[in-house]
């Protein structure tokens, strides 16, 4: 913003004539510092944009992701957001709802062909879009199903409930295993939501009332979701998996022949062919009502304060080219939004190790509630989760989970837009 | 001492003026603030106007009720019992969730429960975990007090002797609390992983296997034991100083009069030693206090609270509701309930410490 | 007779020092683990973590972590700001604490009590819980500068300095060892005709060695680990500390030997620079704690 002002001076100062030509600078907030693939990519893109056009120049700060969230609300808080963020896809309804955010005008024939989980819709809206999608399977090798003498579960046929209780049950009895399933109940925080509500909603539950988004009773508390929760819980007791797992466990476990099956994203696959060349990723087991598993990952957005809204999206048009799409898939392992830039690289590209990801997202993928409220149902759904993990009442703890949910729509004025 | 030489308005102020100007606009202005936050709606995200709501914020937070539950009887009035042959009690949720009958329980959760004649009677509270929350704080002070206040002299005592090198074990002992908690409970979050880490590993070496091995952090009944170990570790070694620092301004002619008269060892602690260090033991006593009330580091990097709410407290709870779940005005009513439960602590302390004239 | 009381002495003396050590163990053993795994590759560090190999410089032992560290965050700079806004709070906060001190102690002035209880009253408020007024506080304070009054202090050093140098923790121990130095002296120098601010430099301050190093102490670590407030106040790089570049090594699938790296980078100077100050800090923190 600072910047902003010394060209707006600098424009005056100038005065007439030069005005045309003068260059824009739009500010850039983004979550990868630390992670130098990343950076470099970015950074990339940033440099071909400003090279390509004279009106705008972007400028690029990173932050730590782990304090992404925070630091984009204390920026909020004291007015010095920048022109162009970018935003985890189930936090995007929060943040347009609050005034962070505007719609993103740009072509929707650019997108047309773009995941489903990358298109950050809110209220009719496209308000984010995302470059990259990420998705979830269960991982294992073909060596571990044939000595269980598995079936090897497809898109089309993915494991019933039953199939995949004796597939654990099998791992179990076998010995060979510390536990069965490696859940990644080390990575507390937005995983949980993420990696487990879609057994609740293949169960038939979900966190709140897609409907109305007005409540989760019923929802969160109806026979369905004591089914969801009664089969999480025996997962635990029954020894399948740890309710808690030391972080190492979940980084090295699978590679170490730890577990049988480990329920972990596209962005840790590459490492499990690294450690075993006859890993296999299969689709998330069928509940009763159809399988399922999370999507959007992290997408871009014009921020509301923007004075140069056309500026942001003219960036993020840019960035949205196949080229672009394929360097993040190569450099950090993620599903590259279109089919055409997955064609660009080869793990996804058809036949490629990681294509069956692409195929999952796009099938199997279900988005976390599109609700401003969903970032506090997270945090209710995700201590649901560990309690229920660690032997609560299943019936009272998801009651408990619907009172605190609802108490916060209650407060918040059902989440009515301004 | 009031003397004219020490009466000067004009100094006073001065001097003091910037540590109280500073202190009012960053501490107190904001503590008023919070105050006022508590008051309303304030949400830490929102497009809409934050709007004064009087007290529901601390209703919400420490409402409380009693509740006797009779068991269900049959039309003719004979006890019902249920597959375990016990009385069957009527279900607390159809009672305590939208039943027109018990307006006053809606929304509420057992906290804790007792039997009582046939029946059983059920505390419940509006927010159990907060409830939950208060009293794990008040364990982590009443445990962590006395016990790292004792450890610390006996550290003291220990150190306090002429012995060559003893400075390397004084500094050795001093160590931990120069470095960051944060640090401190990454590490320690290592050492006490469930199944192989570092601690199993040394408890099984020692006991020849005949320890089993704990998951630490994992297990309700051992997370906060584990957490008031690690914070004792870091922080021992501080208030070994400040006992050691008392313990050095005895008079050596009370010991050698001590030693005249056939004192023994705990003779000599009992009734020349102790009595020289009341005034450091109410410092240690009143800042391991202050200090224990606001446990929140270790908790956010090693457990979140969990496992089953077993290491919730109360800072950590104003952080998760004003930052996490965005609503500042509970997290800000969690403040002021701090406050009020600190101080009055310390008054009391204060009250129990006076000097007995 | 004499060769046995002089066994039983060598006895005594080899328990004293077995105890000393065995405690010593403990308090060492994690930072010993710290700095040995930071040599270590992840892979081995976790591996080793099951056993006692964690405390032994054994395996695949390489500076590697370090160097890793320093490619993927500006470790320089992180160190470099933490060591500035620490420093100048320490000078500044013993300059403004130790005056209000002196003024509390020893100068009659209206106001004073109450203004002391209240001050003693904030020692209570921890400061997480008053982190978000202050900082929507901070973002609307002026500040004159070189180019004019400009309105927030986000994104600066000053907005993780000022807030600090005044508290009432510092305050507290400085009346404390005022109150307990001689009288006498202060009346002296007054009939003498010497200035209260003469005083407060010439009598009072040479004889504060030990408070002054008790607070520097206390208020150094305190801000050497500051967390939440960069977060909320630091956008850009450039003003960041170093808990803050922390989180720049807690990446999906962690790389522990790095943090161990860092970790050891950061808590390392401080251990030296306290084992090197170790005998003035535990003589100074001794002769003050006494007087609660």
């Amino acid at each position: 913003m600072k910047h902003l002002k010394w060209s707006v001076a600098a424009v005056a100062l100038i005065g007439w004539g030069s005005l045309a030509s003068a260059t824009e600078t739009l500010t850039m907030w983004y979550h990868g510092a630390g992670n130098e693939v990343e950076s470099k990519i970015i950074n990339q893109v940033i440099a071909d944009f400003n090279a390509s056009q004279t009106d705008y120049a972007v400028e690029l700060q990173s932050f730590p992701q782990a304090a992404y969230n925070d630091s984009v609300t204390a920026g909020a808080l004291a007015g010095n957001l920048p022109d162009i963020l970018d935003v985890d896809g189930p936090n995007m309804p929060n943040w347009a709802w609050a005034g962070y955010m505007q719609p993103l005008a740009i072509d929707e024939s650019k997108i047309a062909n773009f995941l489903p989980g990358t298109k950050g819709m809110y209220n009719g809206k496209l308000y984010s879009i995302g470059l990259w999608d990420a998705a979830i399977a269960l991982v294992t090798r073909q060596s571990t199903l044939d000595a269980l003498s598995l079936r090897t579960p497809t898109l089309e046929q993915p494991w019933t409930a039953e199939e995949f209780e004796a597939a654990l049950k099998a791992a179990k009895d076998s010995g060979k295993f510390k536990y069965a399933l490696d859940l990644g109940m080390a990575w507390k925080g937005e995983w949980y939501p993420y990696a487990f509500s879609p057994f609740l909603q293949s169960f038939g539950g979900d966190i709140v009332d897609r409907s109305t988004y007005a409540s989760a009773e019923g929802a969160l508390n109806g026979e369905a979701a004591v089914a969801w929760g009664n089969w999480w819980q025996h997962l635990f007791t029954e020894g399948y998996a740890q309710a808690d797992q030391d972080g190492a466990d979940r980084d090295n476990g699978f590679g170490a022949g730890d577990y049988a099956f480990s329920w972990n994203g596209n962005w840790a696959a590459l490492g499990a062919l690294k450690a075993f060349d006859d890993t296999v990723f299969l689709p998330a087991p069928d509940f009763g009502n159809g399988p399922k598993i999370g999507a959007a990952s992290w997408q871009f957005g014009v921020s509301a304060k923007s004075a140069h809204p056309e500026g942001a999206a003219k960036f993020i048009e840019f960035a949205l080219q196949d080229k672009y799409l394929a360097d993040f898939s190569n450099g950090i392992g993620l599903i590259p939004a279109t089919p055409s830039a997955a064609a660009m690289v080869d793990n996804y590209k058809d036949g490629g190790p990681l294509s069956v990801f692409f195929g999952l997202s796009n099938a199997q993928g279900v988005l976390r509630p599109v609700t401003p409220g969903y970032v506090v149902q997270a945090k209710v759904f995700e201590k649901a989760a560990n309690d229920i993990a660690h032997g609560a009442d299943v019936a009272a703890t998801l009651d408990a989970a619907v009172d605190e949910i609802d108490a916060d729509i209650a407060k918040n004025n059902g989440y009515a837009a301004q | 001492m009031a003397s004219k030489f020490t009466q000067s308005n004009r100094t006073g102020w001065l001097m003091a003026g910037p540590a109280i100007a500073l202190i009012l606009a960053f501490v107190i202005a904001p503590f008023f603030l919070a105050v006022g936050f508590s008051f309303t709606n304030q949400r830490l995200v929102s497009p809409h106007p934050a709007e004064f709501t009087g007290l529901s914020n601390y209703r919400q937070l420490l409402g409380l009720g009693v509740l006797h539950l009779d068991p269900l009887t049959d039309a003719a009035g004979a006890v019902v019992l249920d597959d375990q042959g016990q009385p069957k009690l009527p279900e607390l949720r159809k009672i305590t969730r939208k039943n027109p009958d018990y307006p006053q329980f809606d929304g509420m959760r057992e906290w804790f429960s007792w039997s009582s004649g046939e029946g059983r009677t059920y505390v419940l509270a509006r927010d159990v975990v907060f409830m939950t929350a208060i009293v794990n704080t008040f364990i982590f002070v009443l445990v962590v007090a006395p016990l790292q206040g004792g450890l610390a002299l006996g550290l003291a005592l220990l150190i306090n002797q002429r012995l060559r090198g003893i400075n390397v074990f004084r500094a050795i002992y001093f160590m931990p609390v120069v470095v960051s908690i944060v640090v401190v409970s990454l590490l320690w979050s290592f050492i006490y992983n469930q199944n192989d880490g570092i601690l199993n590993n040394i408890l099984s070496a020692i006991s020849f296997g005949a320890i089993p091995r704990i998951d630490w952090l994992g297990n309700p009944s051992t997370a906060m034991g584990a957490i008031i170990f690690m914070s004792v570790w870091q922080a021992v070694g501080f208030h070994m100083v400040i006992w050691l620092s008392g313990l050095q301004t005895i008079s050596p002619t009370l010991y050698e009069a001590g030693a005249i008269e056939g004192a023994s060892k705990w003779q000599t602690f009992r009734y020349i030693t102790w009595p020289g260090l009341r005034n450091t033991a109410v410092l240690v006593l009143v800042v391991i206090t202050m200090q224990a009330f606001g446990l929140f580091s270790q908790i956010d990097v090693m457990t979140k609270g969990g496992p089953l709410d077993s290491t919730q407290t109360i800072v950590f709870q104003a952080i998760q509701r004003g930052y996490g779940k965005q609503d500042i005005s509970a997290g800000s009513a969690i403040s002021v309930i701090l406050f009020v439960i600190v101080l009055s602590v310390s008054l009391i302390q204060r009250y129990l410490t006076r000097e007995k004239v | 007779m004499a060769q046995i009381s002089q066994d039983n002495r060598g006895l005594r003396l080899v328990v004293r020092y077995t105890v000393l050590c065995l405690i010593a163990a403990i308090f060492s053993f994690p930072l010993i683990f710290m700095v040995i795994s930071s040599l270590k590759p992840s892979q081995q560090l976790l591996a080793d973590a099951h056993s006692f190999r964690a405390l032994l410089p054994v395996g695949d032992i390489s500076l590697n972590n370090y160097f890793d560290a320093f490619k993927r965050a500006p470790v320089a700079l992180f160190v470099f700001n933490s060591v500035l806004v620490t420093g100048v709070t320490v000078i500044a906060s013993l300059a403004v604490c130790s005056a209000a001190a002196f003024a509390f102690a020893f100068v009659k002035w209206k106001g004073r009590d109450l203004a002391l209880t209240v001050i003693l009253a904030t020692l209570i408020v921890p400061f997480e819980t008053i982190a978000i007024p202050l900082l929507l506080e901070a973002s609307k304070l002026p500040w004159i500068g070189l180019d004019g009054i400009t309105w927030g202090w986000l994104n600066s050093y000053r907005v993780q300095i000022v807030p600090f140098i005044a508290d009432g923790l510092t305050i507290y121990l400085f009346v404390q060892y005022f109150k307990d130095l001689p009288g006498e002296l202060i009346e002296a120098a007054r009939v003498e005709g010497a200035s209260w601010f003469a005083i407060y430099r010439r009598v009072v301050m040479p004889l504060s060695g030990p408070v002054l190093a008790t607070a520097a102490i206390l208020k150094f670590l305190v801000m050497y680990n500051q967390y939440l407030w960069p977060i909320m106040v630091t956008q850009e790089e450039q003003y960041r500390p170093v808990m803050v570049g922390l989180q720049y090594f807690f990446q999906l699938n962690r790389a522990w030997g790095e943090i161990m790296a860092y970790l050891s980078l950061i808590t390392v100077p401080v251990l030296a620079f306290y084992l090197y100050l170790q005998k003035a800090f535990i003589a100074s923190i001794a002769s003050t704690g006494v007087k609660g």
